[in-house]
């Protein structure tokens, strides 16, 4: 049997949900200059939210449309409540700092964040299966691939475009643009850093979240979820290049192709390929493929 | 302060710091000693940690040396036969160290987020090996370590034997680390954290700073690793897992990197903190760390050395 159908379409929508889970850590990065060890734990609570919205609020029939504009407002919820709360409360005190800093802090913020989704969600796992049987199964290439992965492909797609268009065409993008490349300067220009800080963080976090909410479905929601998704988004960012979306959609790709080659290939190195790649990218191009060189100062 | 003075005050500092930990035993309950035993030996890897923030670099991988040693004590014990705590825990020492030059030799090139993340990866390689070559590490189940010998008495069960062998190895990684950071490569790394640039001018190398740091931090953690196993009796995977490393930058930030005791000052307080909040809120007891953690990063950055010192911070 030919492999090589399997191999692009399970490393495709592998890649979209990689994609999902990592381009927020890289924008915020990009940002803030914080490397957000808590952002797999946002992703859990919006895969909770989602979950929770899609039981309370679907209804009986949960094989329906109206399942993903639930776990989309899911998302929402997160990064408008919980993104502007962490980035005023704890991170906005730590920007000047040493990089350890930004990392404790957010490893802070993990600690707390995974007892907190215990408290409020309890041990028992959470499943939503409704929107992956709606979408059944697709034919292609002669092979049987679920549906519903495809859905996250979408979703990361206009995820992508929608960062792309905010960065690109709207004022908002322009001072975020300016922060990046000079936060002082961008200051006394008049922009309100701040505030570009603040609403950055929650696009980030909304990210995550979205990431989350549309994994519900694919998995069962539980604790400790967003601990390993965590450590494939820093290995996904550190080979685009911290910073870059651009970079971080190139290496999902890489990332999600590779693994699903090693799957079918070799199972047994599923994981190691992808540290392995790390490693080899940042021994290659220490700043990734697409980040910027930082030059030393003196 | 001249350096006789240093010298003097650390090893008074340091002698009466081992006796009392040498009379703890003797007022305490076995609990609290197999704690503290732990807690020294995990604070070895943690001054590993600190030997390389104080060149202002994070390992965020820190947790591979830890596990290397355990593992190597482990497969000693039941491929090799080799139970000798004599024979085991060098080794240990060696084969991390030497791993630590093959790494530190890629490592040197990185600064700041992407040496954390270079390390990270590193590390994270090694977990999913030892999750996925089950015949050769066990896979998620680990290793175990069934007891061992000291100079060749067998087998050593008393925790109280245990524990005085961790404080004498405490010592002398203590002793390693405090002629390491009064050493000049040890200078060179704060210089390596203030201005890279500039040691270079005045002739030096910062990469063989970075890179003789990065060895013996890679030795000692390994150190650590091979205790731990000993004192737990089973070696996993999770050893090397990121949370781990992640508690090790923890603990280093905890004690303050202001001087070679406080790491273990951190990993001592850092273990009670631990074992009571899982007692006392058995289902918050991260809340209660990442609280804790958030207080001293806020409150007190120069960590709980720089409670002891009357000596304002230097300048960052």
């Amino acid at each position: 049997m030919n492999i090589l159908p399997i191999i692009l379409i399970d490393g495709i929508t592998y890649a979209s949900w990689l994609f999902l889970v990592s381009a927020g850590i890289t924008f915020i990065f990009g940002v803030l200059r914080i490397l957000n060890v808590a952002h797999g734990s946002l992703y859990a609570i919006g895969a909770y939210l989602g979950a929770t919205f899609v039981l309370r609020f679907a209804g009986q029939n949960q094989q329906s449309w109206t399942t993903l504009p639930l776990l989309l407002l899911g998302a929402i919820v997160v990064g408008l409540t919980l993104g502007p709360l962490i980035e005023r409360l704890l991170l906005r005190r730590v920007y000047e700092q040493d990089e350890v800093v930004g990392l404790l802090t957010t490893f802070a913020l993990f600690l707390i964040l995974e007892d907190v989704m215990r408290l409020i969600w309890g041990i028992e796992p959470y499943m939503v299966e409704g929107p992956y049987r709606m979408f059944g199964r697709v034919h292609m290439a002669g092979i049987a691939f679920a549906g519903y992965p495809f859905v996250l492909t979408i979703v990361a797609i206009l995820a992508g475009l929608l960062l792309w268009f905010v960065l690109h065409h709207t004022s908002f993008g322009r001072q975020v643009t300016c922060v990046i490349s000079d936060r002082e300067m961008a200051g006394a220009l008049g922009i309100n850093v701040p505030r570009i800080d603040l609403i950055a963080f929650a696009l980030g976090t909304f990210l995550a979240a979205l990431g989350g909410a549309f994994t519900a479905p694919l998995t069962s929601v539980e604790p400790g979820m967003g601990v390993s998704v965590i450590v494939l988004a820093f290995a996904v960012v550190g080979i685009g290049g911290l910073g870059s979306i651009g970079g971080a959609a190139v290496g999902c790709l890489i990332v999600g192709l590779a693994r699903a080659a090693a799957v079918q290939l070799f199972p047994e190195l599923e994981l190691v390929v992808i540290y392995a790649l790390m490693v080899a990218v940042l021994l290659w191009r220490p700043q990734g493929l697409f980040g910027a060189i930082e030059l030393r100062k003196i | 302060m001249n350096g006789a003075t240093t010298h003097r005050s650390f090893l008074v500092g340091g002698m009466v710091a081992f006796a009392l930990l040498a009379l703890l035993p003797l007022f305490l309950s076995d609990w609290i000693v197999f704690l503290l035993a732990l807690a020294l030996a995990k604070g070895a890897v943690v001054l590993g940690v600190v030997l390389l923030l104080r060149g202002g670099l994070i390992s965020f991988g820190h947790a591979l040396y830890f596990a290397v040693g355990a593992y190597t004590v482990a497969f000693l014990a039941n491929r090799f036969g080799v139970g000798e705590a004599l024979v085991a825990v060098p080794l240990a020492m060696v084969i991390s160290g030497l791993l630590a030059a093959a790494l530190g030799l890629l490592l040197t090139r990185f600064r700041g987020i992407y040496f954390a993340m270079l390390s990270l990866a590193l590390s994270m390689i090694a977990y999913t090996v030892l999750i996925k070559f089950y015949d050769f590490s066990g896979g998620t189940d680990g290793l175990s370590v069934r007891g061992f010998s000291l100079a060749g008495v067998t087998p050593v069960h008393s925790g109280l034997v245990k524990y005085y062998l961790v404080l004498v190895v405490t010592a002398g990684v203590t002793y390693i680390g405090a002629r390491f950071l009064a050493s000049p490569l040890g200078y060179l790394m704060q210089a390596v954290r203030y201005n890279e640039i500039r040691i270079e001018y005045l002739g030096a190398s910062a990469s063989h700073a970075i890179l003789a740091s990065y060895i013996i931090s890679g030795a000692i953690s390994g150190i650590g690793g091979a205790l731990v196993a000993y004192l737990v009796g089973q070696v996993s995977p999770e050893l090397a897992y990121w949370v781990a490393s992640g508690d090790f930058v923890f603990v280093a930030v905890l004690g303050g990197t202001g001087s070679v005791f406080a790491p273990w000052i951190g990993s001592v307080v850092f273990e009670l903190v631990k074992n009571y909040a899982v007692k006392f809120s058995p289902s918050t007891w991260q809340l209660t760390l990442g609280v804790f953690l958030l207080l001293v990063i806020y409150f007190q950055p120069q960590g709980l050395w720089g409670l002891l010192t009357r000596r304002r911070a230097k300048p960052r």
